[in-house]
């Protein structure tokens, strides 16, 4: 069997549909929807369209609430820039330990730029303490960013719960929402979320647009002026074919949405058990009981995730790991450290992620294929020593610098 | 995915001499597991030559980490315990027909790790003098240890001076940003504001280009076993910067030898070779070939005189 994609949170492929209904505004329906003419009027009637696909898969009450941006780093960015521009007078950002970096490393500029970053912890399962974020709320905070589900292991955030104390507090909130659109039912509208960034290419959209919801009433200062595009909230000539892609991708979600959560969920737990039934020493990180349907996080113990990858992408399967080789620095992924989960499993951490094309035969063929990869590279590791890890592989295998 | 050269994936998906090596009695452990590489080398040393009989490795890491832990144990078969601690990592990386920059510490750990197990099979102790920080330039492979060791020898103050001592930032410029964050981080710790540079026109012009063809030493003392006196290490760095020496003044440079401490071997560049753009290359030249006389690791870090002059008055 040829490749088997299960990197789903990574990218998706474009649905046929959403190209199809793309293809016209390369050619034919070129036009710039500011101009008068009919060139570019057939374009802005499209674009109100896709607009109106997005707000329902939203359920956001107006479709003046969506705004158009050319990815969701883009959104998460003129959400927190813009409740910081908005409201000078307050200074603390409140968000978690184990954000994307759209927002981590953005917070962390913003912190040496003089502003107070509150990163809320996350227990051993992923799950955030929501005294500690009480206790943070004050009338100094600009903004929460708190993302909906965590790309690496699905964990699902009570965000709708933390907007609501926000709003009770009189502070604004924003979830980077990229990973759940698509995957999870949303209601905006009956929820108190001031803003939520979502990104095309994560729900079978191409890559290069998405979106800032933007609550109506809420304080706004944009990132990019020099335009009306956008209601003057985003300048720049609209994006038009990959909206129109947009607009599609989102009607298509909505009739898979419920595929998504029985079927794809039930290929995701079938390939979970699959691998924990043949593979010791392996286990599921975040938390299982609350996440999203597509992501499975598995930890192999004593081997290196890129090493893992390599083999797996040998015999046509595509997955992602949390190791620190997978990204060139030097430490594994922050979600993993902030979980902590040892090092030992942290580098080895696979994370296979599922779309509506996964079919049963591909998760069989996962299943097949992964023990002996884990098996064979055990056999390498320091750490591991005929059928399990080697005795107290602490004091059994101690390397000279640390 | 990262360049992998075909070798690199040969090694990954077929590695040699995997395992422990039955009776051996030489073992080295390297590794930081919070970086997701840890390595164990096995040897079986004949006692009587000291010639490497047989070599196995036990690597937990990345696919370039294993590739040349196999890499590494082909090319120590059959070599006498001296000749295999000449290898470099520049070889390991030849061997495997390069690694990507990010992954030259791969290679680092396999020549730390056969420097563990010969400090073993010697009954050695094996001083710690690995340090390794996140990379700040990927054109040039420095990493921000480096870079801040070399701001604080020579007093530094600027992206420019940065550049030139160590050669980071001197190629797309993308890493600027990082260099000014550890330039304020440094200066500030030193009582000190970065000022960045203003924004001038484009210079037109050109660095001139020094070349390093580094003589063979002169057939050296038989590298001994057992450690250095701190005299006969000073002589033979003095011994490898003599070698080098004549191809520098060639291009109207120099090099002086102004104080070892630990593994850090303070150098002036003067002449021709102050502020060149190819000083680095230069200095990597000189670093190198101290590793390979002397078989352990130290760093050349640059100095100018007042700075010298400084580090010396505190």
């Amino acid at each position: 069997m040829n490749n088997v994609y299960l990197d789903n949170n990574a990218t998706t492929r474009v649905d046929d549909e959403v190209v199809q209904a793309m293809l016209p505004f390369f050619t034919e329906q070129f036009g710039n929807p500011s101009s008068m003419h009919s060139f570019g009027n057939q374009v802005g009637l499209a674009l109100k369209k896709a607009r109106q696909s997005v707000q329902k898969l939203l359920g956001a009450e107006h479709d003046s609430e969506i705004i158009f941006t050319s990815c969701g780093s883009e959104a998460d960015s003129t959400a927190i820039l813009s409740a910081l521009k908005a409201q000078p007078e307050r200074k603390t950002l409140i968000t978690t330990t184990v954000e994307h970096p759209a927002v981590l490393s953005l917070c962390d500029y913003l912190a040496s730029e003089g502003y107070t970053v509150h990163k809320l912890a996350v227990d051993k399962r992923g799950r955030l303490n929501l005294d500690d974020y009480a206790s943070l709320l004050g009338d100094d905070v600009a903004l929460v960013s708190v993302m909906w589900a965590n790309n690496e292991t699905g964990t699902l955030f009570p965000v709708e719960e933390m907007a609501r104390m926000a709003d009770e507090a009189g502070v604004m909130f924003h979830t980077d929402a990229v990973q759940a659109v698509g995957k999870i039912p949303l209601d905006l509208q009956h929820s108190s979320i001031h803003m939520l960034s979502l990104s095309g290419h994560k729900l079978h959209a191409p890559k290069g647009v998405g979106v800032l919801y933007l609550r109506r009433g809420t304080r706004f200062r944009p990132l990019l002026r020099g335009g009306h595009q956008e209601r003057g909230r985003r300048a720049g000539t609209e994006n038009a074919a990959s909206i129109v892609g947009l607009g599609v991708a989102a009607e298509r979600a909505l009739q898979f949405m419920a595929h998504e959560n029985s079927e794809v969920r039930r290929l995701r737990d079938k390939l979970e058990a699959g691998i924990l039934a043949a593979v010791p020493y392996a286990f599921v990180t975040g938390d299982p009981g609350n996440r999203l349907p597509n992501t499975a996080n598995i930890a192999f113990e004593y081997i290196e995730g890129e090493a893992i990858l390599l083999l797996l992408n040998k015999v046509g399967i595509a997955a992602s790991s949390g190791s620190a080789c997978t990204s060139g620095s030097l430490e594994p992924s922050h979600v993993m450290r902030a979980m902590d989960i040892p090092y030992t499993a942290a580098h080895g951490t696979v994370r296979f992620s599922l779309s509506r094309y996964t079919t049963e035969a591909e998760i069989e063929h996962v299943i097949r294929e992964v023990p002996p990869i884990v098996a064979q590279l055990r056999k390498l590791s320091p750490y591991w020593s005929g059928d399990g890890p080697a005795q107290e592989a602490d004091k059994e295998f101690a390397p000279v610098y640390a | 995915m990262w360049d992998y050269s075909e070798k690199v994936k040969e090694h990954f998906y077929n590695p040699r001499n995997a395992g422990a090596v039955a009776e051996n009695n030489a073992t080295g452990d390297v590794g930081s597991l919070s970086c997701g590489d840890a390595l164990r080398l096995t040897l079986r040393v004949d006692p009587a030559t000291d010639i490497i009989l047989d070599a196995g490795f036990q690597t937990f890491g990345c696919g370039s980490a294993i590739a040349s832990s196999s890499a590494l144990t082909e090319m120590v078969k059959g070599l006498t315990l001296d000749a295999a601690l000449k290898i470099s990592n520049q070889e390991i990386a030849d061997y495997l027909d390069g690694l990507p920059p990010e992954k030259m510490h791969c290679s680092v750990m396999g020549r730390e790790a056969l420097r563990a197990a010969v400090a073993n099979y010697r009954g050695e102790a094996l001083e710690d003098d690995h340090e390794e920080g996140a990379l700040v330039c990927k054109c040039f492979a420095v990493d921000e240890v480096m870079v801040r060791d070399t701001i604080r020898a020579n007093h530094l103050s600027s992206v420019e001076d940065v550049t030139n001592y160590t050669k980071a930032g001197g190629g797309c410029s993308a890493c600027h940003e990082g260099i000014e964050r550890i330039l304020g981080e440094e200066l500030a710790a030193r009582g000190e504001t970065f000022v960045p540079a203003p924004t001038k026109a484009k210079a037109a012009k050109k660095p001139q280009l020094v070349t390093l063809e580094v003589p063979e030493p002169a057939p050296a003392l038989a590298a001994d076993s057992g450690k250095l006196t701190n005299l006969q290490r000073i002589r033979r760095i003095e011994m490898v910067l003599e070698a080098i020496r004549p191809t520098l003044q060639r291009d109207h440079g120099d090099v002086e030898l102004l104080d070892v401490e630990g593994k850090n071997v303070y150098v002036k560049l003067t002449g021709a070779c102050t502020g060149c753009q190819m000083a680095s290359m230069t200095l990597s030249g000189i670093q190198q070939r101290l590793i390979e006389e002397l078989g352990e690791f130290v760093k050349v870090v640059p100095v100018s005189a007042p700075a010298h002059a400084q580090m010396a008055g505190v």
